[in-house]
């Protein structure tokens, strides 16, 4: 059982994602404002489905059977795939196209959620979608993924090791990992500097620390984030704290969270790239994707760079999942196939500038990306990052976390 | 009958089926997944307002939307005071530059705000040209409060304009000639004539501020969590649609009660106003096209 925190708000995705992000950041804050609307229509969408389908209410841990028949390659109709916006080398799509003769209907959203609730209702069918960790574990929960047929997924032994594990499928059914990235911290040399060169959650969370820094600090606007940060701080594991239903330590987190409130400039998921190199801020907590577009887009390499903190940080994986209700299921696992392929897998990472998962395709990525510990951290710093693990029936008690430091 | 059935309709579609849904949402339950289940009704959402940190978050935002409602009609009564009393050609001129940010989308004007009010924008520019230092007030309240005012400005100005300009205007120099003095004649006078645009105004700028959550979220770094801000999340990251729909039923509910009281003020006003208006000119001096502007 267990729940959901919503962990991706709707600006993650636009700077997880996004090589071009201005207009696509502009959508997002866009589609946020028209949130009460949007509301509305997913409670009609909502509704058709709840009655047509009384059964998954009733038993929420429903898991959708049965692998797909099919060979290696095999397509049976055009692709709906649905992925994150700016997050697919087009190139890719048109090399898969030509290879297999049928079409890809691309189209993208910005957050989980905007994903969920589309697959959810049926509004729409879709073949392949990209779900992140935690929502391969709402989705495949509330039985709303297919599970995969990796006979028709070769590739798929491309995958490196330490994505085949992962706490959000345990039994490894559901998903093929597609990018990855981390949550961490950006700052300025000059801060790090102060800070003798190592970056650490003390810069926000402890008051000494954090009144060295000469300007502002940000911090995400995600509760599962920010609480994650806070008990790295406090030297918690977050997969213990999770794991052992721990709300005592929660709460000491949130205490923390609190007590930061009146320190930090802003919440920010969206602009917290730009606002660091740009000077608004000093430090800023964030998603690597969000900063490494950012420094590229200001050529801010000598002033700033995103660090993992040595208490550790969040780890987060993108994944390929099929829906329970797509129409060209064959079709889909032929994209898994291409895109995890060694050469095509590297294409990918080229493009976006996130780590890739594909073991096979290391040789293929450019090196710029292979040597930017922030991209690649190196393993020691590999070795203190975490997935935010599925927080089940603590979705609400993290949630109350950020509420209260905002009160 | 038949005429009125595609207004009916729309008002179906769009007001009473929305507003059902949300309301039969809002005594559903959220599903540990975070799915909302329509079996086992229940009232536990409204039960959960009753949460103190919730009741701080309406508390804090009816706070805001006062403030925002006050200092409009501070700003917004003698800017719609000197709109209508202008020549007819210079009004029609002035209402143009009152209704042209009034057409741009809302979150562009509030991203303007951001950047002029940004450390790196032309006010932090001008106190620092001036040796005042880096101007600091983005993301505070005070930002919040330039926002919202900014924001709701128009819908205070119109049908305070509106009052204002159908005015019978000789019962203030009536005032005046019987030697009531320039602020006599205006308090007596002219501001209890307008009362119902002020009403419709502040009912206008009231309700909307109540539930804003992209202004303090954009100006105040959404460090102060507000209701609009609140219900957004559960909709989004806490997915808890129950709740959120409860709190949205009782957003609604307050507009709701917030216009009855309008239109109870607004034709007690009339009452005020009409006999003296109708000796003199018929069909002015009333309050309707004010509540037609509200409504």
């Amino acid at each position: 059982m267990s729940a959901r925190t919503a962990a991706v708000s709707s600006g993650k995705g636009s700077m997880r994602r996004g090589r071009r992000s201005r207009l696509v950041l502009l959508a997002a804050t866009i589609g946020a404002a028209a949130l009460v609307a949007a509301a509305c229509g997913d409670d009609e969408a909502a509704e058709p489905a709840e009655a047509e389908a009384p059964a998954t209410t009733a038993a929420p841990v429903e898991e959708a059977t049965g692998a797909a028949a099919c060979a290696p390659g095999e397509t049976d109709g055009d692709l709906a795939f649905y992925n994150w916006a700016e997050y697919m080398d087009e190139e890719l799509l048109a090399a898969f196209e030509e290879q297999t003769g049928i079409n890809v209907d691309y189209t993208t959203y910005e957050s989980n959620e905007e994903m969920l609730t589309k697959v959810e209702s049926g509004a729409a069918i879709y073949d392949l979608i990209v779900p992140s960790d935690y929502m391969v574990d709402t989705m495949r929960r509330e039985g709303l993924l297919l599970e995969l047929n990796y006979d028709a997924i070769p590739n798929s032994a491309n995958i490196a090791d330490e994505f085949n594990n992962p706490p959000f499928d345990p039994d490894h059914l559901y998903h093929v990992a597609y990018q990855w990235g981390t949550t961490g911290i950006g700052l300025t040399y000059d801060v790090l500097d102060l800070l003798g060169g190592e970056s650490t959650w003390a810069v926000i969370f402890d008051p000494d620390t954090a009144a060295l820094v000469p300007g502002s600090i940000s911090m995400l606007d995600d509760a599962p984030e920010n609480v994650s940060a806070a008990l790295k701080y406090l030297g918690y594991s977050i997969a213990d704290v999770i794991n052992s239903q721990n709300e005592d330590a929660i709460r000491e987190a949130g205490e923390v969270l609190r007590a930061t409130n009146d320190r930090l400039l802003k919440y920010d998921s969206v602009t917290f790239g730009d606002d660091l190199v740009n000077g608004e801020v000093d430090v800023a907590h964030g998603w690597s994707g969000g900063f490494a577009l950012s420094i590229f887009e200001a050529d801010a390499y000598e002033t700033h760079v995103y660090t993992i903190p040595a208490e550790g940080g969040v780890r987060w994986v993108d994944t390929m999942a099929i829906p329970h209700n797509a129409d060209n299921v064959c079709s889909a696992h032929a994209m898994i196939n291409f895109l995890t392929d060694a050469e095509n897998g590297a294409a990918l990472t080229n493009w976006t500038y996130y780590g890739s998962p594909n073991a096979a395709s290391t040789p293929f990525i450019l090196e710029e990306i292979l040597e930017d510990p922030g991209i690649y951290p190196p393993p020691e710093v590999n070795a203190r990052l975490e997935f935010i693990p599925h927080t089940g029936d603590l979705a609400l008690l993290i949630q109350d976390q950020l509420t209260n430091a905002k009160s | 009958m038949f005429l009125a059935s595609p207004g009916a309709l729309y008002l179906l579609i769009f007001f009473v089926i929305p507003l059902g849904l949300i309301t039969v949402y809002s005594f559903a339950t959220r599903t540990s997944t975070g799915r909302t289940s329509l079996s086992g009704w229940n009232v536990e959402s409204y039960e959960a307002i009753g949460d103190e940190i919730i009741l701080g978050i309406i508390g804090r935002s009816a706070w805001l939307a006062t403030l925002t409602t006050v200092l409009c009609v501070a700003v917004g009564y003698p800017f719609a005071y000197y709109i209508a009393t202008r020549p007819r050609h210079v009004r029609a001129v002035l209402l143009v530059l009152v209704m042209i940010p009034f057409w741009t989308n809302a979150l562009v004007r509030v991203f303007a705000i951001r950047f002029l009010l940004g450390s790196n924008g032309p006010a932090s520019a001008l106190s620092e040209s001036l040796g005042l230092g880096t101007f600091r007030i983005l993301f505070t309240p005070t930002a919040v409060t330039i926002g919202m005012v900014y924001s709701f400005l128009t819908f205070m100005v119109l049908p305070l304009y509106v009052a204002l300009e159908r005015m019978d205007w000789s019962l203030t120099e009536a005032a005046r000639d019987l030697y009531a003095s320039g602020a006599k004649a205006f308090w007596k006078v002219t501001l209890p004539l307008t009362r119902s645009g002020i009403v419709a105004g502040c009912v206008l700028v009231f309700v909307p501020s109540f539930g804003s959550y992209v202004v303090p979220d954009i100006l105040g770094g959404a460090k102060t969590l507000l209701i609009g801000s609140y219900i957004a999340r559960q909709f989004r990251d806490a997915r808890n649609w129950p709740l959120g729909a409860a709190l949205s039923v009782l957003l609604i509910v307050a507009m709701l009660v917030a216009v009855a009281l309008n239109q109870r003020s607004g034709s007690g006003a009339e009452d005020g106003g009409r006999p003296r208006g109708r000796k003199r000119r018929p069909g002015q001096g009333e309050a309707e096209p004010v509540t037609a502007v509200a409504s």
